[in-house]
């Protein structure tokens, strides 16, 4: 190695939790050439990737990229506008509803390009990947391999020196995949001082690497050319290469797989299918499959993630019904009802789908359970599976903390406990590394050929296709061809399979080659174009770029617009719940019930009832007829207030006896019990007052006169209170929570990463995101007003100017507070009801809304003067029933004005510009 | 083979069921979180918010400073008013504004030689009427403290009318109007409609993405022994929740006296958990991913726990809102729960309701199960 490295770990050590998944690795990563990481999943390939994007925050050792200390902040900053880094998942980086065009759009504003740039820079890309014609198809609908040469462009739109793509090609379809490494070799043709790292688990990829780095376990067990790798170990692939390189004890178990011939026996067929299609809405992800399955044959079908594989074994067992044509599994038709068929059958599906709390042991015992198992055959059967299976040693331990391995040998034994005539199984062997792949092949022979059950498997490798009895090739929902591996190949002419399945690609895609081409003469003057442009200021390295800011912002109200359910939420939600808030919570208490027991019947009686039933308070039912009936009817809720008139009551009021009324008030909810005394007094008093007036015409009234005012709210109607309090709980509650979701969600999909390893700054980042929901909040706001007048026909007495003056103020900050819970949450559930909670509970409880802010002490009223709803509270207020405007409200203006540099500031410093 | 079918599916739920429970066990912060709900959480929102009047902020213009107008602003202190404040007339109406003030109280110029005189003086009370939840019983409370402060200091006694007609009030099934009786059963219902729906639809959107439940769809298992096993098992979780708070908190700590039946309680409040249980899995089924299901939870929740009786009283809501509101279950477990808990109603009151309540549980059953195949297998498109 002559070369300045471009990478250069020392002592890197990884890990999350108690998981180690780097351990102390030491390596130089030659540069301007193609580094290859290979190795099975969970080796570490994706952790040391991470590590030396920047992506990552290194725990331990020291890792040098491009002649500096990736670890350190300034320096990073400085290098990651020469760094591109694609994660691994296809299209993870990627935001599904965003069009071609737009997301590489989004990564030019990244960095700093003008206009005019990105779209001569985007147009050539799209060109030279063949994108071109999908320039505005959604990054959601594209296929797996357009999908990746979108990732692709996204990374290449600022000229990185160094690349890093992690796993790019895992489950693509083989001529995709050719297409991609011909573009990449394309790429590096034109930029010959470009490094490329790539991670892979398909061992055929890495031949055409310049350098490799075999990994396993979080060790590099093995450095330098393919050539040396396959010499130093003696081995002809560099498969074989690899699991030489494993240690001994690793390497023990595994045996050269050898597959016995089958047996014909005469053809009888246990899976037929003859024209299945399945269609979801305009998509068709699979089109009129026919294939039959012999009795005892391991039959494969061979595609990329998303040809319909999936779908096709799902209608065979039942889950989904077929859009069109047939399925028989030994020769009855499928039927999702029919639970005798299903016995038959043993599924596996393509993620781990036991239960991960259980144990191995209870994950057997339950499905031996639910199969029906009789008790005297279930142990010795569960005894025998563990043995076979190799599961004794892990009998007591949670299925979530085994190694995938032996998870995908656990799910077999799961799938296998009943002894079923075929086996469904999606690709079970996803991410297993090779000589667990070659264990759980042993298995499946075994059963085919010892016990003849027949078994169907999908899987995307190449090696593993070569194994089965008969293969069927599959792409968009279709099927190229069926026959055994070796026929397809001389079919075809071709070599081996994978050059085979290629041929049938491009026959049925009609693509010859991917044209990558490029006049040379105008690319020379590109590049002229591109160094001129990057020698002015560099907009990628300024502090603070508004463009980026802009970007961001622009992406996300774009994102925003194309998911109905958040943006329903948005605008209707608020709507909805102001109707529920302003007719639920009321206050008024009205329509009560009453009746009376009257036991005297006389005029008196009669008047006094009248009296009561008058009021706009009450509304009378029938009669009470006894004591009993009293006590029934306020027992089961009809009655609020029950009146007992004694008898002999008029008689006793005319000779001035003083007789005494009864009366029962229903005390179950403390409130309306309290108000409905209140009520029942002062009409009392008022009869009275009355009957003396009538009697002796002399006036009976107290010493001084009460006037009572009720200000603001003159009819004291609840509405009136109500509408003007919901305004700013809900202008918290839902503002805060999408925005929190909004960051969240990149936590959660992956696309953060982009704040990782671009040259965003957080407050950049922060910003950008936080303005489309400001102007969401803004359009609640006025939903609400106009909803308040036509609706609720609150009249808005004071400044409507001083009111959006505050809710604008006030929605920033509340957004901001999303902004502040978004930083410490990682998942959007968490981030959904904690915020809903954090927004709830201080707006209800400690702002005004029930209790005054006067009225609190201790830590309720200190939380309360530190929450923007508690200002806003008085300004809405203020502004509907109290007749202010600006110049009454200026205090709560600065004081919400005040929280919005406070809260960004805070979320700048909490949110981590790395990953952990 | 009938009776071999049923006893299958019985079996089948059973086990299924237990799996459920021993998933709950391995999950310690949805566990730590049902403690919660039924302990602190009940505790601190039955003593917390509360709607009676207290520490309400009073101020007082004072124009005459004599003994009696002295003797009525001595008169309003703790818990029910904080210590007056002097105020004047300019300051009334800013302090008011702000909400620094909910009531004021302004005594007139030679106001006792005018109460001592009968030219019956006015007093201005003004009654801040935002704050609906105060407004109406504080006036009640200052117009009786201050008549009986006047009455004293004429007569010597408080009361000094007398009528030709004596009203007895009685205050049935909460005689002294305490509102923690009120706030804790409330809470407890509340707690049990949130933690139902969210309980078993996030088990069911989890196990959909898990991919655990299209696993148990190949197997011989129907979608409604799959359904049932997460009604029982997330059911009797919260159900054992329901009884602790009932039992400890709500009779022990809170000590609320209950005046019906507990078992008839807890009956019904299983009959609701099927119910509450439902709509969680009808729910799960429509949303396609779980912070989908969340916003879901939250549109739907909020109505059901608000319109339903359990905050303000059903009879002062718009007839609309009332009629609507009769779909929803917890209509009925509120109407039924305050029956029951607070006025000793027996089965013979409250028999409609709880067949009400379950019908419109089994409604939702319905039709989660008829959405239940297609929401699992297309869940993963």
């Amino acid at each position: 190695m002559d070369r300045v490295p471009v990478a250069k770990l020392a002592g890197v050590s990884h890990r999350y939790g108690a998981v180690t998944a780097l351990e102390a690795v030491d390596v130089s990563l030659p540069a301007g050439c193609m580094v290859g990481l290979i190795g099975p999943d969970g080796v570490g390939k994706s952790s040391l990737l991470a590590l030396v994007s920047g992506a990552r925050q290194i725990q331990t050792g020291k890792v040098e990229v491009l002649g500096g200390d990736i670890g350190e902040r300034r320096f990073r900053a400085s290098v990651q506008p020469r760094i591109a880094y694609m994660p691994q998942g296809l299209g993870r980086n990627l935001y599904p509803t965003l069009s071609v065009f737009e997301n590489v759009d989004f990564f030019g504003r990244l960095f700093g390009q003008g206009k005019r740039e990105r779209e001569q820079r985007i147009a050539e890309l799209l060109a030279s990947t063949g994108l071109s014609p999908f320039r505005d198809r959604p990054a959601a609908k594209l296929s797996g391999g357009m999908k990746q040469k979108l990732g692709l462009c996204c990374a290449l739109i600022h000229d990185p020196d160094l690349l890093i793509l992690d796993e790019p090609t895992t489950g693509v379809d083989p001529l995709s995949r050719r297409q991609f490494w011909e573009l990449i070799d394309s790429i590096r043709a034109r930029r010959p001082g470009m490094s490329v790292l790539v991670a892979t688990a398909y061992m055929e990829e890495a031949e055409r690497f310049d350098w490799l780095v075999a990994m396993d376990d979080g060790k590099v067990i093995g450095t330098g050319t393919p050539a040396e790798l396959r010499a130093q170990t003696g081995q002809t692939t560099l498969d074989g290469a690899f699991i030489r390189l494993l240690p001994e004890e690793r390497r023990q178990a595994h045996h050269e797989l050898v597959i016995p011939p089958r047996v014909d026996d005469g053809g009888v067929y246990a899976i037929e299918a003859d024209g299945l299609s399945q269609r979801f809405g305009d998509f068709t992800a699979v089109d009129r499959v026919s294939f039959k399955i012999e009795r005892g044959e391991i039959f494969g079908f061979l595609g990329s993630n998303g040809c319909g594989k999936t779908t096709t074994m799902k209608m065979l067992t039942g889950l989904l019904p077929p859009t069109d044509g047939a399925a028989k599994l030994f020769g009855k038709a499928v039927d999702a009802s029919d639970l005798e068929t299903r016995k038959q059958v043993g599924y596996m599906s393509q993620s781990f789908s036991l239960y991960g709390e259980l144990t191995v042991r209870a994950n057997l015992d339950l499905h031996a359970r639910l199969f029906h198992l009789s008790d005297d055959r279930r142990g010795p059967r569960l005894t025998e599976l563990m043995q076979r299976f190799g599961l004794e040693p892990y009998a007591d331990k949670a299925a979530a903390e085994l190694p995938l391995g032996i998870r995908q040998r656990l799910s077999l034994a799961v799938a296998v406990v009943h002894e079923p005539k075929l086996l469904i199984l999606d690709e079970p062997t996803s991410g297993v590394d090779p000589v667990a792949r070659d264990e759980f092949w042993a298995l499946l022979v075994e059963l085919s050929r010892g016990q003849g059950v027949t078994i169907f498997i999908s899987t995307h490798f190449m090696n593993e296709a070569e194994r089965c009895d008969r293969i069927s090739l599959m792409h968009a929902g279709k099927v190229l061809a069926s026959d055994t591996p070796a026929g397809l190949c001389v079919a075809r002419g071709q070599p081996d399979l994978e050059a085979a399945f290629i041929s049938y690609l491009e026959e049925a895609t009609g693509v010859e080659k991917a044209p990558v081409a490029v006049d040379p003469e105008k690319q020379a003057k590109m590049e002229v174009d591109r160094s001129s442009n990057k020698a002015g200021p560099s907009a990628g390295q300024s502090a603070f770029s508004m463009r980026r800011l802009l970007g961001y912002a622009y992406r996300e109200a774009l994102e925003l617009r194309r998911d109905p359910i958040r943006l329903a939420f948005a605008l209707l939600g608020s709507v909805l719940l102001m109707f529920v808030l302003g007719f639920g919570i009321s206050l008024d208490v009205e329509g009560l019930r009453f009746a009376a027991l009257d036991r005297d019947q006389s005029p008196e009686s009669r008047a006094y009832i009248q009296n009561i039933a008058g009021s706009r308070y009450f509304i009378e039912r029938p009669p009470i007829l006894d004591d009993a009936d009293l006590d029934r009817r306020m027992r089961n809720g009809e009655l609020a207030l029950a009146i007992d008139i004694p008898a002999d009551f008029g008689r006793d009021l005319r000779r001035g006896h003083w007789p005494e009324v009864g009366v029962w008030v229903d005390g179950a909810m403390p409130y309306r019990g309290e108000t409905v005394r209140g009520y029942m007094q002062g009409m009392h008093l008022q009869y009275v007052q009355q009957i003396i007036r009538e009697a002796t015409g002399v006036e009976t009234d107290y010493p001084v006169n009460i006037v009572s005012r009720y200000r603001y709210n003159q009819d004291f109607k609840s509405i009136y209170a109500m509408v003007p309090a919901v305004i700013p709980i809900l202008l918290i509650f839902i503002p805060a929570i999408l925005m929190a979701l909004g960051v969240v969600r990149e936590k959660e999909l992956g696309s953060i990463t982009n704040l990782y390893v671009t040259p965003v700054t957080r407050l950049e980042f922060l910003l950008g995101k936080q303005l489309p929901y400001i102007v969401v909040a803004l359009i609640s706001f006025v939903l609400l007003v106009i909803q308040s007048q036509l609706m609720f026909h609150v009249p808005i007495k004071g400044s409507l100017l001083a009111l959006s003056f505050g809710a604008f103020l006030y929605v920033i900050a509340t957004t901001g507070f999303g902004l502040l819970i978004s930083t410490f949450t990682t998942t959007q559930i968490a981030a959904l009801f904690g915020t809903a909670i954090l927004t709830i509970l201080p707006t209800v409880s400690f702002s005004g809304l029930t209790t005054p802010v006067a009225a609190l002490e201790g830590a309720s009223y200190w939380i309360g003067q530190f929450f923007p709803a508690s200002y806003f509270l008085i300004v809405s207020r203020g502004t509907f029933t109290k007749a202010l405007g600006f110049a009454d409200l200026w205090p709560q203006f600065i004081a919400l004005a005040c929280f919005i540099p406070v809260l960004t500031a805070l979320s700048v410093a909490l949110l981590r510009k790395q990953e952990k | 083979m009938r009776f071999a079918t049923l006893s299958t599916t019985f079996s089948n739920i059973y086990r299924l069921g237990l799996k459920e429970l021993q998933s709950l066990r391995a999950d310690k912060v949805l566990l730590i979180l049902i403690c919660w709900a039924f302990s602190g959480a009940i505790y601190t929102a039955a003593t917390g918010a509360s709607q009676e009047l207290r520490n309400a902020p009073i101020a007082v213009v004072d124009e005459d400073q004599s003994p009696l107008s002295r003797r009525i602003v001595g008169a309003f202190y703790p818990p029910y008013f904080r210590p007056p404040q002097q105020t004047t007339l300019a300051k009334l109406d800013k302090g008011m504004d702000s909400g620094r003030f909910n009531f004021t109280l302004v005594i007139p110029p030679n106001f006792q030689h005018d109460v001592e005189t009968g030219r019956k003086p006015d007093i201005q009370l003004n009654i801040d009427a935002t704050i609906m939840s105060q407004a109406f019983i504080g006036a009640t409370y200052i117009k009786t403290i201050a008549l009986g402060e006047v009455n004293e200091y004429l007569t010597g006694t408080r009361d000094a009318t007398e009528t030709p007609i004596k009203l007895t009030t009685r205050v049935r099934f909460n005689p002294n109007l305490i509102g923690v009786w009120f706030g804790g059963v409330m809470e407890l219902i509340n707690n049990v409609t949130m933690l139902t729906i969210i309980l078993v639809g996030a088990a069911f959107i989890r196990e959909r993405e898990h991919g655990t439940i299209e696993h148990l769809l190949v197997m011989p298992l129907t979608p409604f022994e799959i359904m049932m096993a997460k009604i029982w098992a997330n059911g009797l979780a919260v159900l054992v929740g329901v009884t602790f708070a009932l039992l400890v908190m709500v009779q022990q700590v809170l000590k609320v006296p209950i005046a019906g039946s507990v078992p008839l309680f807890l009956a019904a409040a299983a009959c609701y958990l099927f119910a509450a249980a439902s709509i969680g899995i009808f729910l799960g089924t429509l949303a396609r991913s779980m912070p989908q299901f969340g916003l879901l939870v939250i549109l739907s929740i909020i109505p059901l726990l608000l319109l339903s009786g359990g905050v303000s009283p059903r009879e002062s809501m718009p007839p609309l809102v009332q009629h609507i509101m009769l779909g929803a279950p917890t209509t009925y477990f509120v109407r039924l729960a305050q029956a029951i808990l607070y006025r000793g109603a027996g089965f013979d009151v409250i028999w409609r309701d709880l067949l009400a309540m379950t019908g419109v549980g089994a409604c939702f059953f319905t039709l989660a199960l008829l959405r239940f195949r297609k929401a699992v297998t297309q869940s993963q498109v």
